[in-house]
């Protein structure tokens, strides 16, 4: 393992110079570089496709399962089918990362397929982190498809962190959500420059009483351009809540498309959305605390991604 | 400490707002300041603040001239401003505010100390975001705390009592009696209320534009309870009462 894996190791999920605490995954340019299954985790290679077939036991408790991916040069195209089966009443926490490094001029690009069965009762914290570093000329993109089901009274809090340095990035999540289940999805993304990232959320909420809560923030600068949509759709009693909240720099543009559909009498569905400037009366007030205009943007815009 | 002298201001609309206002304000007092709507003293406020310019006239502040300064200088050179309406922020906890005020790091228990002396029962708060889940009382207290957090010269205070219920009202009468015995500086209060009046050292009334007239609360307090021409409401002693941004 070169430094450039170590740091992109560290960058996107829970390396440390000790490794990873429980289960891993470590896939870099296209090949499984390491791996370690634990007594409750188990981590196979599928035989059909690239990618991964991984077993969370039932009842496995606050285990860590860390499935990080690293593209360290350009002309990498690699594609990746994982499928997570969480049995029932587990209660884990998935780290999946994926860095890409391009030094030259040649284009790089990730594309992690991600299915998760979330059996009853089960709760699962899934944190992914994307980063592009390098100064290859080279594009950079990540396209991460996330499918997630959930049975009866499962939970799944999904935590999506982009903050600058990929190029194009399509991500495109589905649940289906089953009764007394709960999604919570946080998104967070930072384009600048010429950067492309269209996100991309579509949830049935299938379940009585199910609930989604989905809640995207971006900040698009320089050139950048960001596209949001978003479908919910409640099926049966549940309650569904979005926010989508962008700020604009620069030159940077964000379209926001929210769609509800209630095909339920009983569903409740809430969406919320702002896209705008910083408001000149947040900079006013940080500059009173003696903040220069500089330093109070861009303690706003860190604290609005944090 | 801080002087103002012959400062005039004209809003954009033409309407000349402050016709030549000359002030001082002494170490370590508590002046509040009162008028009519419209009457100019928000704008007053937002000028020493640095959040508007003067036409002409000059600002100093422990014999520096400070007109030139804008709102970071002078937020630097020792002026604190507690908004009217406090400005929330999506992301920001209260504790980064604290921090952003103090100009550094603080201990949990020091972030700690300056929300309970605004009254605010300290652990429940200092993870809480700034947004709109807080309410009109609770983000005056915020408020409130990162003007302590700064241990400035001056600090100015626009209408605390503007969108806060009765109760949290009686208990920053508290707070402020509080500020005016422990801050090592002097505190200016924008307010209608007769109670905040009742607390000052000195009340400054301002007028159309000017400085109409200033003394000890106990010689200028019951001109403007009596019923004079400006306007008291003698049923709820408030004087002139509710929000303005003139």
């Amino acid at each position: 393992m070169n430094e450039i894996t170590r740091e992109l190791l560290k960058a996107v999920s829970d390396y440390d110079d000790g490794g990873y605490k429980d289960a891993y995954n470590i896939r870099e340019n296209g090949c499984c570089v390491d791996r370690r299954s634990t007594e409750h985790i188990k981590i196979e290679s599928k035989t059909d496709a690239p990618g991964l077939e991984i077993h969370v036991l039932p009842g496995t408790k606050g285990e860590r399962l860390s499935i990080p991916v690293c593209v360290t040069h350009g002309d990498i195209d690699d594609l990746v089918y994982n499928d997570f089966y969480i049995g029932e009443g587990a209660d884990v926490l998935i780290i999946a990362g994926c860095g890409v490094h391009v030094s030259h001029g040649e284009p790089a690009r990730h594309n992690g397929i991600h299915r998760f069965f979330v059996g009853k009762n089960a709760h699962v914290v899934y944190r992914e982190n994307h980063v592009g570093t390098g100064r290859g000329t080279g594009t950079k993109t990540i396209d991460p498809v996330t499918d997630i089901v959930l049975e009866d009274g499962a939970e799944f809090e999904m935590d999506s962190l982009q903050l600058g340095g990929v190029d194009r990035t399509l991500r495109k999540t589905t649940a289906t959500v089953g009764k007394e289940a709960k999604l919570i999805i946080r998104e967070r993304i930072l384009t600048d420059g010429d950067q492309q990232a269209v996100t991309d959320f579509e949830v049935e909420m299938n379940g009585e009483n199910s609930s989604v809560n989905l809640i995207s923030r971006s900040v698009a600068k320089g050139n950048s351009h960001q596209s949001y949509r978003s479908k919910i759709a409640g099926n049966a009693p549940c309650a569904g809540h979005s926010e989508c909240d962008a700020i604009i720099a620069d030159n940077g543009k964000v379209d926001a498309a929210p769609e509800l559909s209630a095909n339920h009498g009983d569903a409740a569905l809430i969406h919320e959305a702002a896209i705008g400037k910083i408001a000149g009366e947040q900079i006013v007030k940080l500059r009173t605390l003696g903040l220069t205009e500089a330093e109070a943007e861009a303690k706003i815009v860190a604290g609005f991604l944090k | 400490m801080l002087t103002l002298n012959n400062i005039t201001w004209t809003a954009s609309d033409g309407t000349q707002v402050l016709k030549g206002i000359d002030l001082t304000i002494p170490e370590n007092k508590l002046i509040v300041i009162t008028g009519p709507n419209g009457g100019g003293k928000t704008t007053l406020a937002k000028m020493i603040a640095g959040l508007e310019r003067p036409d002409s006239g000059s600002i100093t502040l422990d014999g520096t001239d400070i007109t030139g300064l804008d709102i970071t200088e002078r937020a630097k050179a020792g002026i604190s401003f507690a908004f009217q309406q406090p400005v929330r922020f999506k992301g920001l906890v209260v504790m980064d505010l604290l921090e952003l005020a103090a100009g550094g790091e603080l201990s949990e228990q020091e972030a700690c100390g300056y929300l309970m002396r605004v009254g605010l029962c300290a652990k429940e708060y200092i993870n809480r975001e700034v947004n709109d889940t807080l309410s009109g009382g609770e983000i005056k207290r915020i408020e409130l705390a990162t003007v302590l957090a700064r241990h400035t010269r001056l600090s100015i205070f626009d209408e605390p009592e503007a969108g806060i219920d009765l109760w949290s009202f009686n208990n920053l009468i508290d707070v402020f009696k509080e500020l005016h015995s422990s801050l090592n500086g002097s505190m200016m209060i924008i307010s209608h209320q007769e109670r905040i009046l009742s607390i000052a050292d000195e009340i400054v009334v301002i007028s159309d534009g000017r400085v109409s007239s200033r003394g000890a609360a106990a010689d200028i307090l019951p001109s403007l309870a009596g019923g004079k021409p400006d306007g008291a409401c003698p049923r709820r002693g408030v004087y002139d009462g509710g929000e303005s941004n003139e």
